[in-house]
């Protein structure tokens, strides 16, 4: 195969394991792509690109850009902090306005859950979804499982941790679904307050005890605690949830085997991964930022492959 | 559909042992020279002629490379089947270098465009020379000419050149197909 099934990556539920086979195929050529001394290829001369981040976004923002410059498309970049829609302007008419603008494809992050399928149906471009609320991330996801295929040789059969607030976490949701997608068995570890209440109805078993957890899997995920979104109280205090879900070097010593450590980012050092484990050898976090340019770069060439002439 | 045998086994490894020793002849010892085949069909032939310019000629040093030009092609988005890449094995620049770039047929000349633009992507080669095993002669899109050439054809637009290798069809051969 050779073609996307899907016309937007609005999230990974939508897509099938052989459109990730392709995504990763394509991943590996762009891989090569961005380690050669010129890091750039023409593809994409004459596509036009926004990128629209309607909530904050360091790492996913600046990875987008790059993987777009890599591919020679015209990017244009807007901020919600800094635009109309403070004004009170609508999400369909901020983004028709920029569509007269002859965009062929839209990066975008928005806050509200559904932002992009919603999208997807009233505006005439691609759409990438960079993360809706707590619903999904799929390049997050794609990057991941590609930085596990990379490490492990393959995600089939692996035993995947996803340890932290779950609750909160898009990057948890598309995990879930590309893993399982590629038959991984996934297993998530946190404060019950932090884990989804159906979160059994995906065919995932729920961890209470973080050391078992570790001790069964291959590679443990860590989530960032998203104090931002919690307008409650979901535990007593950071300490408490350091001492009973943070990761540190004495119970990784302690398991008798190596596991992977992997971390979507930002981290919080101290809180959910002590330092020394975040910067081991164990850890695949800057891996992780790495394949996120080449995950992106094939994301987008191969929905730009259908952009109509 | 016809086909006709253009060039057989024997005719091929003819071909290849003159275009080999033209290539000692502009290029002495290899020292500053390196044969890169077009990913995926010139890779045969400069595997091939790679192996004979070692084993039968004792060229010592020799630097081979395979490059993909899916990502620099022109017609991105303009054909029906969407294009797929093959890896690119050029571990080494091309800076200051003579490159032979190889291919299997030479057409409309847009590949080789392609490659000259991806080449910059590994530095500012010293020259690059074109050699083919297949010249198809006024098919031309672009100002594109070989340096060193197999077999020039006078195939017209409805035939299809096709080259098999030991490698791929367990046979070395050339046939027109007529489409």
């Amino acid at each position: 195969m050779s073609e996307l099934s899907v016309e937007h990556l609005l999230g990974i539920k939508y897509l099938k394991s052989t459109d990730i086979d392709l995504i990763f195929k394509t991943a590996d050529h762009f891989k090569e792509v961005i380690n050669r001394p010129i890091k750039k290829v023409p593809s994409l001369r004459d596509i036009t690109i926004a990128n629209l981040f309607f909530e904050n976004s360091t790492r996913t923002k600046l990875s987008f850009e790059l993987a777009e410059k890599r591919l020679s498309a015209d990017i244009i970049n807007f901020s919600a902090g800094q635009s109309s829609v403070k004004k009170g302007e609508t999400l369909i008419d901020t983004v028709n306005n920029i569509l007269a603008m002859k965009v062929d494809i839209v990066v975008m992050r928005h806050a509200n859950v559904g932002a992009g399928v919603f999208l997807s149906r009233h505006v005439d471009a691609k759409i990438i979804n960079a993360g809706d609320g707590t619903h999904e991330h799929p390049t997050q996801a794609l990057l991941d499982s590609y930085s596990i295929r990379e490490k492990l040789g393959s995600v089939k059969g692996k035993k995947i941790l996803i340890v932290g607030d779950v609750l909160h976490s898009r990057v948890a949701l598309s995990n879930i679904f590309a893993l399982q997608l590629q038959g991984a068995e996934v297993k998530v570890c946190g404060p019950t307050t932090l884990i989804p209440k159906y979160i059994g109805s995906l065919g995932v078993e729920v961890e209470k005890n973080l050391k078992k957890g570790l001790e069964w899997c291959d590679v443990a995920n860590v989530l960032r605690v998203q104090h931002e979104r919690m307008d409650i109280k979901y535990f007593p205090s950071t300490r408490e949830y350091t001492q009973l879900f943070g990761i540190n070097k004495d119970i990784l010593d302690s398991l008798g085997k190596k596991i992977v450590i992997m971390h979507p980012g930002p981290i919080n050092r101290g809180v959910e991964i002590t330092s020394d484990v975040a910067d081991s050898n164990e850890s695949i976090i800057l891996n992780q930022v790495e394949n996120g340019v080449a995950i992106r770069m094939a994301v987008i060439y191969l929905l730009a492959q259908q952009v109509k002439r | 559909m016809s086909k006709k045998i253009l060039l057989n086994s024997k005719d091929i490894e003819i071909i290849l042992h003159r275009l080999a020793c033209q290539l000692i002849e502009n290029h002495n010892d290899f020292s500053n020279t390196i044969l890169i085949g077009l990913q995926p069909r010139g890779s045969y032939l400069a595997n091939r002629l790679a192996h004979l310019l070692k084993n039968e000629y004792h060229v010592k040093q020799l630097q081979l490379g395979l490059l993909d030009i899916t990502f620099y092609r022109d017609d991105f988005r303009r054909r029906d089947v969407p294009l797929e890449a093959t890896a690119t094995e050029m571990d080494f620049l091309v800076e200051g270098k003579h490159v032979v770039i190889i291919d299997d047929v030479l057409y409309s000349g847009r590949s080789v465009r392609a490659a000259l633009t991806a080449m910059q992507s590994y530095g500012r080669p010293e020259s690059i020379e074109l050699l083919v095993l297949i010249d198809r002669r006024f098919s031309r899109h672009l100002p594109i000419q070989p340096d060193y050439r197999g077999r020039q054809v006078d195939a017209i637009n409805e035939e299809k050149v096709l080259v098999t290798w030991n490698e791929t069809h367990k046979k070395d051969a050339v046939y027109i197909e007529l489409k």
